[in-house]
């Protein structure tokens, strides 16, 4: 097959924006009864019609600059907005994002059709180019429609995630002068951070003097996660708190050993009332029993 | 740029650096607390920098500086009132300054280099028992003995 | 990868105030960009430490600062341009510990810890060094760790 020259994909791409603008009505009368446009815009059948308008004009601008494949073209600005809206309703009522781009793709045989009438007498070559050129228009349209749907996700998924780590860090008072964090679950680079910063800003707030984290609740401690530890217990004692790192199961310790990670001067306890108590010794104080009452088994009995 | 005072507080140096550090400056209070030292016959500074918002390796090295030459001289540096911020930045830039010995307030540097500070501060620890004292110190209502 | 937003801002790097006038600006700039505080706290700490740099190794020079947008996501490049000897070898400049001149050598190797993005270009007529940094982390932080 001979490539078409460009004479003639000029006057494909010009008979294809004319065609979609003389049969903008038609166009978007077949497509008000798209699923697409049908199932979103639920008012009225104008009020499809009328979007499904404003995507043909759209798509008459981007076919009349010649590019149809340009994923950037400004010609899909003005649509952008409302892509998004439909599709995000479709996605809300349980659509797949490969069942929206199907209903996009969908949308190409009214497309193609009116083209085919329209053109009914020019040359085979010039209907061809111009069907050719319309099918790429259109799989531009789906590649922009998918492109604002994963958009909306990774928002939603940064949004969601910026939840997640505010309101999974308390800081907890033990005593005036001691806080403690207890972390749970598995830390990442970017909750590590939230802890930290909380952590340093509980500080502040406390006054504290003796920090104490506790990891029983980590479920992993690799290469990262002890770096982290490390970057925290050297900041707070940049701030002139002393860190104490408790909840070392023996898994963990064996872990930290057979990784080689070196905790260096970091102060360990395995359990958080051991941390606890040499807290409590660091800032001058100790726990002993009151002599008229009964003495209670354990170093529970704080 | 003035230069930043340092304040002769019995036998201790205080010094508390504040808003923008011009390079020149931090060179002259190395200097300037290296001389003081000696002058004063100081065995302990303490400097505040609770009010920067920032601390780069050049700051870094001049504060570990300022405590190493103290050292020398004999007496005891204490860095205070590090923010989060610049602590965490620090941290990140590499610099953790092991051998500079750092505190929350400047209370409680005076009492790590034990200097004489007022006691208004009994508020802390309101159950807990001195260690240095056997009896339970409450200042407001601990009346509920016999 | 990013576009623009706005004016590029061109600041002088000739001397001690230079540098002073670099960090008030790349706060002021980062505050307005909506960044946090340690966020703003690491940028200002690598801009000094890399304006440091242009004037002790590179004679001096500017900086050009813009804010720039990507997935609606702000962020603020910072380039510094000298026309010094240009660095050697860039790898062992970005090793911890190296220096050429005073410092503790965290200048460029600390200053890439603290932003997203950090590049460099040098020649035997002078050295660029770019920064990026974004108000929020990228999602997933663990790829732009090198």
């Amino acid at each position: 097959m001979s490539e078409p020259d460009a004479t003639t994909q000029r006057s494909a791409a010009q008979s294809v924006a004319d065609v979609l603008l003389r049969r903008r009505e038609q166009v978007a009368q077949r497509w008000a009864e798209l699923p697409l446009f049908r199932t979103v815009f639920t008012v009225t059948r104008d009020e499809a019609v009328e979007a499904g308008q404003s995507v043909v004009d759209a798509l008459a601008v981007v076919a009349s600059s010649g590019r149809p494949g340009d994923l950037e073209a400004s010609g899909f600005d003005p649509v952008r907005v409302q892509i998004g809206r439909m599709s995000a309703s479709r996605s809300r009522a349980g659509v797949s994002v490969g069942q929206v781009a199907a209903e996009v793709a969908a949308l190409k045989d009214a497309v193609v059709d009116l083209l085919k009438a329209e053109l009914e007498q020019e040359p085979a070559e010039i209907r061809h180019e111009a069907v050719l050129f319309a099918s790429e228009l259109l799989a531009t349209l789906r590649l922009v429609t998918l492109e604002t749907m994963l958009d909306d996700g990774q928002e939603i998924i940064v949004r969601q995630r910026q939840q997640l780590l505010e309101g999974a860090t308390p800081v907890i008072k033990l005593w005036e002068g001691i806080v403690a964090v207890p972390l749970i679950g598995t830390l990442d680079s970017a909750r590590s951070q939230v802890v930290m910063e909380s952590l340093l800003e509980a500080i502040v707030a406390q006054q504290a003097k003796v920090v104490i984290l506790d990891i029983t609740g980590v479920s992993t401690v690799d290469t990262l996660v002890a770096q982290h530890l490390m970057k925290t217990v050297a900041s707070a004692r940049l701030m002139g708190a002393e860190c104490i790192v408790s909840g070392i199961r023996p898994a963990i310790a064996q872990t930290i050993v057979q990784l080689g990670i070196d905790l260096g001067s970091v102060i360990t306890r395995s359990s958080l009332a051991d941390a606890l108590a040499m807290a409590l010794h660091r800032i001058g104080l100790r726990v002993h029993s009151a002599p008229d009452s009964p003495p209670v088994a354990g170093p529970a009995a704080l | 740029m003035s230069q930043i005072p340092v304040i002769p507080l019995g036998d201790v140096l205080f010094v508390s650096i504040q808003g923008e550090l011009y390079d020149a400056v931090a060179l002259s209070l190395q200097d300037d607390v290296t001389n003081a030292i000696q002058a004063h016959n100081a065995r302990g500074v303490i400097i505040d920098i609770s009010a920067l918002d920032m601390v780069d390796s050049f700051l870094g090295r001049v504060l570990a500086e300022i405590a190493g030459c103290s050292r020398l001289l004999g007496a005891d540096t204490v860095v205070t009132g590090m923010r989060p911020a610049v602590a965490i930045t620090l941290v990140e830039l590499g610099l953790t300054l092991p051998e500079l010995r750092t505190a929350r307030t400047v209370e409680d540097a005076a009492l790590m280099l034990g200097v004489w500070v007022s006691s208004r501060t009994s508020r802390a620890a309101p159950v807990a028992v001195r260690q240095d004292e056997p009896e339970a110190m409450d200042g407001g209502s601990g009346t509920d003995g016999p | 990868m990013s576009t623009p937003v706005d004016e590029t801002v061109r600041l002088r790097i000739g001397s001690d105030a230079d540098l002073s006038a670099v960090r008030l600006q790349v706060r002021a700039k980062a505050q307005a960009a909506g960044f946090g505080l340690v966020q703003q706290t690491k940028l200002v700490t690598a801009a000094s430490e890399l304006a440091r740099n242009t004037l002790v190794h590179g004679g001096g020079g500017e900086m050009e600062m813009s804010e720039v947008a990507q997935a609606g996501v702000h962020g603020i490049k910072l380039a510094f341009t000298d026309s010094g000897p240009g660095i050697a070898d860039v790898e062992q400049a970005l090793a911890d510990g190296y220096t050429s001149g005073n410092g503790l050598g965290m200048g460029l190797g600390g200053a890439r810890r603290l932003v997203h993005h950090f590049d460099i270009d040098t020649r035997s007529q002078g050295t660029t060094v770019t920064i990026v940094s974004w108000a929020t982390t990228p999602v997933d932080p663990r790829a732009v760790l090198r």
